[in-house]
């Protein structure tokens, strides 16, 4: 909590607008305007709007079919969106092709299910982006790999192919191959719901390291701790709509809204 | 039995229906990737035309593409596949002919093998492959492909042992192949047993290793997830 300044409440003067630990609004890295899409009858993002500052950490919250991950996937454009637009670092979302590719190159994206490459092992799941994408030789990729992961605690198992790794050390080898294409901003898309209890920290504790150092991240998560302990902002989804957005002070001590209230009452009473 | 072996060129023989079965096998492997890959293309085009030539080719008989290939495009079309003026034309024409219609053919089961291995990768692949940027040609290349093949190595197996005994059919316009010469010998001495059994034996002794290396291969090479 200590890295959360409680003076930013009066400078949050709008949704639109970021707010800064250290004062003074933020330039805006991700923004979303707009934004809608529909899965059949179903309206999951009902006119999104979000701008997430540079060095902001912004966690997504909200009840199953809330739209929070629909969201996260529609930043990079795994999700299309019918209408509305997404800008990364001032640059519109492009269709298709080549510039959609670029554009994702500078945008890290975390499964839920890690999905790392099977085929590949863990050094070659880190440098297979660097080299292809970013066109980087074999040794200087395998160099920076090796130093990610040993970041994030990995290094040993570095020959090892990804079915021979537990959950939790998975994710992280996911979380070192998004960090070694050199992203503008990571996305999490429930990055520990697949894992057992006891490997939901050593990931946990990799995210709270980035989001000290300064990465601009967008959280989809059920973990409530990690939002009070590193989120600059909550964003509180339900019905496919942002229902509030507050600091995590605010939103878990005095959430406004009565969804929130509702959502918050039947996961904090156990 | 034995004399047979002496007086025909039964060793020979083989030796063009393996000939025929590596170069139809290199065709198919190229032509069927290339159609998988339409077949899972985002262009709507591509698929329909890949599935167009699934369809049309896996649905005609062997037998009347390679007597296409023989009597429409090399008699009557002349289209050559090598010197019409050389001595062994006629040959060399009817040989490369029946690989082209071999490697056609199989290609279409290539094709859906791998079609069926591409379903094996799960989508969390692709995407992870997308995010980190790769093109939609690199993502084949380096993540769907490289499984698919893996997941695909079994009924690829099938299929290059349909093909092996397949290439009889190419007797029909004239190679010089295994059952070719089976069906010389029949006629020049008295079909018996001996001359089934050798022929028998030897598509055996072709077939049954590419069966067994291929299992081993596709349990070896398995995509573990």
């Amino acid at each position: 909590m200590d890295d959360v300044n409680p003076g930013q409440t009066d400078r949050t003067t709008g949704k639109t607008v970021a707010p800064d630990r250290t004062g003074g609004a933020r330039e805006p890295m991700v923004v979303i305007e707009g934004v809608n899409k529909h899965f059949g009858d179903l309206h999951v993002l009902q006119d999104i709007n979000l701008t997430v500052g540079k060095g902001e950490v912004v966690v997504v919250l909200g009840p199953s079919g809330s739209g929070k991950s629909t969201l996260c996937r529609a930043i990079n454009r795994l999700e299309t969106i019918e209408s509305g637009t997404i800008t990364i670092d001032g640059k519109a979302l492009p269709e298709e092709g080549k510039p959609l590719a670029q554009l994702r190159a500078d945008v890290g994206m975390v499964f839920q299910s890690f999905n790392l490459f099977s085929h590949k092992t863990i050094r070659e799941n880190v440098t297979l982006g660097p080299v292809k994408v970013r066109k980087k030789s074999k040794s200087e990729a395998s160099t920076q790999a090796d130093a990610l992961l040993e970041r994030v605690g990995v290094a040993a198992q570095a020959d090892k192919y990804p079915a021979q790794l537990s959950g939790g050390q998975q994710q992280r080898v996911a979380i070192a191959r998004s960090l070694a294409m050199g992203p503008k901003v990571m996305l999490f898309d429930e990055p520990t719901s697949a894992l057992d209890p006891e490997m939901v920290n050593e990931v946990l504790d990799v995210m709270v390291g980035l989001a000290k150092e300064g990465m601009t991240m967008i959280v989809v998560t059920h973990e409530m701790g990690f939002a009070r302990k590193a989120a600059d902002r909550v964003v509180f989804m339900a019905d496919g709509q942002v229902v509030e957005v507050a600091t995590p002070e605010e939103f878990f001590t005095a959430p406004k809204s009565a969804r929130a209230k509702d959502f918050l009452g039947k996961i904090l009473t156990h | 039995m034995l004399d047979i072996l002496d007086k025909y060129d039964v060793l020979g023989a083989f030796w063009m229906t393996i000939k025929l079965t590596v170069f139809s096998a290199i065709g198919a492997l190229v032509i069927g990737t290339i159609l998988a890959v339409m077949r899972v293309a985002p262009v709507a085009i591509l698929r329909r035309l890949g599935a167009f030539y699934v369809n049309t080719v896996r649905n005609t008989p062997l037998t009347l593409i390679l007597v296409f290939c023989s009597l429409g495009l090399l008699y009557i079309l002349q289209v050559n596949l090598t010197d019409p003026k050389s001595p062994t034309s006629i040959v060399d024409n009817n040989i490369r002919w029946a690989i082209v219609g071999l490697a056609a053919y199989h290609a279409a089961f290539v094709c859906e093998a791998l079609r069926s291995g591409v379903n094996t990768v799960p989508l969390g692949q692709a995407e992870a492959a997308r995010s980190i940027g790769l093109t939609f040609t690199q993502s084949l290349r380096e993540v769907i492909l490289p499984q698919a093949f893996r997941g695909s190595i079994a009924p690829l197996g099938s299929v290059l042992i349909a093909l092996t005994k397949n290439t009889t059919v190419a007797s029909i316009i004239g190679v010089a192949e295994a059952s070719g010469l089976m069906k010389e010998i029949i006629e020049n001495e008295t079909a018996s047993f001996g001359v089934f059994f050798i022929f028998a034996l030897g598509f055996v002794i072709l077939t049954l290793p590419v069966g067994i290396l291929f299992t081993s291969l596709s349990r070896r090479l398995a995509v573990k997830r």
